[in-house]
């Protein structure tokens, strides 16, 4: 068995650096074993496997040897993996590794999408693209600081799914350069400030802000355009599920909105004039 | 009037902004901000983002208000018309951008969509909603999405400016026929709203063809315009609305046609129905409208969906399986030779499951279970489609195909309309 220890759960250079050797070895999938590096990490190590340095072995070390056959693989499958890498399920690792193999052999490999293998990974792809766009949604800045220009801060608290937030981070360069700010999460935290992007450690809720002024403004907008003549809580569900809303200021008015709905359409109704419900009855003829 | 907070004027300027059924951000020119000094706030990077979801199942991508709900016309159908007596508010510019400002540093938004009641004269308001976009633009870098309503009747110089701030403009058509604009929008004309789509679309072709000369000739409205039309208010069937949109999409060029089932408001006025149109009617029209679009199927194709009487979409079953039940000797379809058109006709292939199956019936056949995989359902595709493995034992001819497809009536939610 070999044992490959990758330095985070989204180290895709480093999964990229040894599924290459691997692959050039042709090492089969079944006596890899995949691991991510954590701080104390050891005891949970399998006695059995031994470290792939490749030392020793020309073709192993990481530099293109001569006689080396060349490796090229799509961009296609880069790309794939490059996302499906950031999944939080720990067999990703294996999964892309066995993809790589086959698209080796099969350069077309991707192409059938129907095959399980390819729409496992394509699932997972997917799943970190939508954790990925949900984070971009749903992120709330709350300001911290006395109201002077320098002094701002916007600090959030997300929970993603998956590895996403180190991946993510440039959408938020790009769109708020000129502002300082912080997104705090479970695993990591990200903070951008004078034009440089740091890297934290994990953080809790408590170390995030609990409220910002312009939140009252806010949840008035999101009540008053929420139409309640046309209620579709499962449309709502699909899209904004319950587990986001613990962090979404505006999601602890939905109970009351739903429960006044309906009263509200009838009291539109129940208003209208007398000689309204007659001309009705004559459009209805 | 009583002096109205912040929070008290964005309540009633939302509530009254909320009938127009666009939220959308997406499709219109990549923008990122930079640093520095003029370096702004805001992005659009291609696909738009819903910041959060209302009960009513819709996104809220911008925020979407009136500049004031006080108006000079007398629309039937609509909350702020004179006769009405709903509060009144108004902002002012600044008062939007700060808003707009403070809500974007916050991400709970991708921009704005800025409409108005009509106050004084069209210039008057035009030039309002305008100063808004320039401010926002100019005086604070803002490369958020900006959608605005531009008003027919305006000086064409000012629609010029709003298009060049704009990543999206539009006028509403309101109602499928003129019958209905003039009997509940007398002050509204078909073809003045017509004349101006004509002029803001001449613009876009203007600025598309000065940039392939010179790379920053400015845009008008990189996210094109678009209309909405309210459904149920007046008489018009479903295939008369089909036609329109049609032909509003042919003529004008327009990105998106919007449909609003009529729902109830406060203070109505007298003329309307006081029962809403069912919601899933909507539904099927926007499902129609996707068909054409995306599927290939023209007006005449979605109108042969339609009930043969009453000249509407079927409401237990989507626009897609009408049409198929009724083009039954189209199927059959072999899902390893048919061309993408015939694919695309097959009820349950969407646009993606049929990419995918074209790309991977070049490498092998495909049976049932591959299709099944790349579909939602394949008891739904089932009948209609004939795979390496399976032939439908002449399903399409049977008398009972209808029953067998039509998806069993559903206990909706609670609280589901």
């Amino acid at each position: 068995m070999y044992q490959i220890k990758l330095d985070a759960p989204d180290d895709f250079e480093g999964w990229r650096a040894a599924a290459r050797r691997l692959a050039r070895a042709d090492v089969p999938p079944e006596r890899i074993i995949w691991s991510v590096e954590t701080a104390g990490s050891g005891s949970a190590d399998d006695l059995f496997a031994e470290a792939f340095s490749g030392a020793g072995r020309p073709d192993m070390d990481g530099s293109e040897s001569a006689d080396a056959a060349p490796f090229a693989i799509s961009r296609a499958f880069l790309d794939l993996a490059q996302t499906a890498l950031l999944h939080s399920d720990p067999a990703r690792f294996a999964l892309l590794y066995m993809l790589l193999l086959r698209t080796r052999r099969a350069p077309h490999a991707l192409h059938d999408k129907a095959d399980p293998l390819v729409r496992r990974v394509e699932a997972l792809a997917q799943a970190v693209r939508r954790d990925k766009h949900k984070m971009r949604a749903f992120v709330r800045f709350r300001e911290i600081g006395n109201g002077d220009d320098a002094e701002r801060h916007f600090v959030a608290w997300f929970e993603p799914d998956h590895h996403i937030v180190r991946a993510n981070a440039g959408f938020f360069v790009r769109r708020f350069p000129n502002m300082r700010w912080s997104i705090l999460t479970p695993a990591t935290s990200i903070h951008w400030a004078d034009g440089i992007l740091r890297e934290g450690p994990g953080a809790n809720r408590s170390d995030a802000p609990d409220g910002d002024p312009v939140e009252d403004l806010w949840k008035g907008y999101y009540s008053a355009i929420f139409n309640p003549a046309r209620l579709k809580v499962g449309a709502m569900l699909s899209e904004m599920p319950k587990k986001y809303w613990r962090n979404l200021p505006e999601a602890a008015l939905i109970p009351a909105l739903i429960a006044g709905a309906q009263a509200r359409e009838a009291a539109m109704i129940a208003a209208a004039p007398r000689k309204e419900r007659l001309s009705q009855e004559r459009m209805s003829r | 009037m009583a002096w109205l907070d912040t929070r008290q004027k964005l309540e009633i300027l939302a509530d009254a902004a909320k009938y127009d059924a666009s939220c959308a951000s997406s499709g219109t020119a990549k923008r990122q901000s930079t640093r520095g000094a003029k370096g702004g706030i805001g992005s659009t990077e291609g696909m738009g983002i819903c910041h959060a979801y209302a009960p009513d199942g819709r996104c809220i991508s911008l925020l979407k208000i009136l500049l004031t709900n006080s108006c000079v016309f007398d629309c039937h159908y609509c909350i702020n018309r004179k006769s009405s007596n709903v509060r009144r508010a108004r902002f002012s510019v600044e008062e939007v951008v700060d808003l707009t400002l403070a809500f974007c540093r916050r991400n709970y938004i991708e921009g704005l969509f800025l409409s108005s009641g009509i106050i004084r004269s069209p210039d008057y308001t035009m030039e309002r909603l305008v100063a808004v976009a320039r401010s926002l633009r100019e005086d604070h870098g803002f490369r958020g999405y900006i959608h605005l309503k531009t008003i027919p009747d305006a000086d064409p110089d000012l629609i010029r400016e709003a298009g060049l701030h704009a990543d999206r403009i539009s006028i509403n058509v309101e109602l499928p026929t003129q019958a209905g604009l003039t009997r509940l929008a007398p002050e509204k004309s078909s073809a003045r709203i017509e004349g101006a789509m004509g002029r803001m679309q001449a613009e876009m072709i203007d600025s598309a063809d000065a940039r392939k000369r010179y790379r920053k000739a400015p845009r008008f409205a990189p996210g094109g315009q678009s209309t909405q039309m309210i459904v149920g208010a007046d008489a018009a069937n479903d295939r008369t609305i089909i036609d329109r949109a049609s032909s509003l999409y042919g003529r004008f060029g327009l990105r998106r046609v919007y449909y609003s089932a009529f729902s109830p408001i406060p203070a109505a006025s007298a003329v309307l129905p006081l029962s809403r149109p069912p919601l899933i009617r909507e539904h099927r029209l926007y499902q129609s409208d996707w068909l054409m679009r995306f599927y290939g199927f023209s007006a005449q194709d979605v109108g042969n969906a339609t009930d043969a009487d009453t000249g509407n979409l079927p409401l237990d079953i989507d626009p897609k399986l009408a049409w198929a039940l009724k083009h039954r000797d189209s199927f059959p379809v072999d899902v390893n030779r048919a061309p993408r058109t015939m694919l695309l006709r097959v009820p349950g292939l969407g646009v993606k499951a049929v990419n995918a199956i074209l790309h991977s019936r070049r490498w092998r056949s495909l049976r049932l279970e591959d299709v099944g995989r790349l579909t939602t359902s394949v008891a739904k595709v089932r009948p209609f489609l004939i795979a390496a493995d399976w032939r439908p034992v002449a399903l399409a001819d049977r008398a009972d195909l209808r029953p067998r497809v039509t998806p069993p009536p559903r206990q909706l939610d609670l609280f589901g309309a």
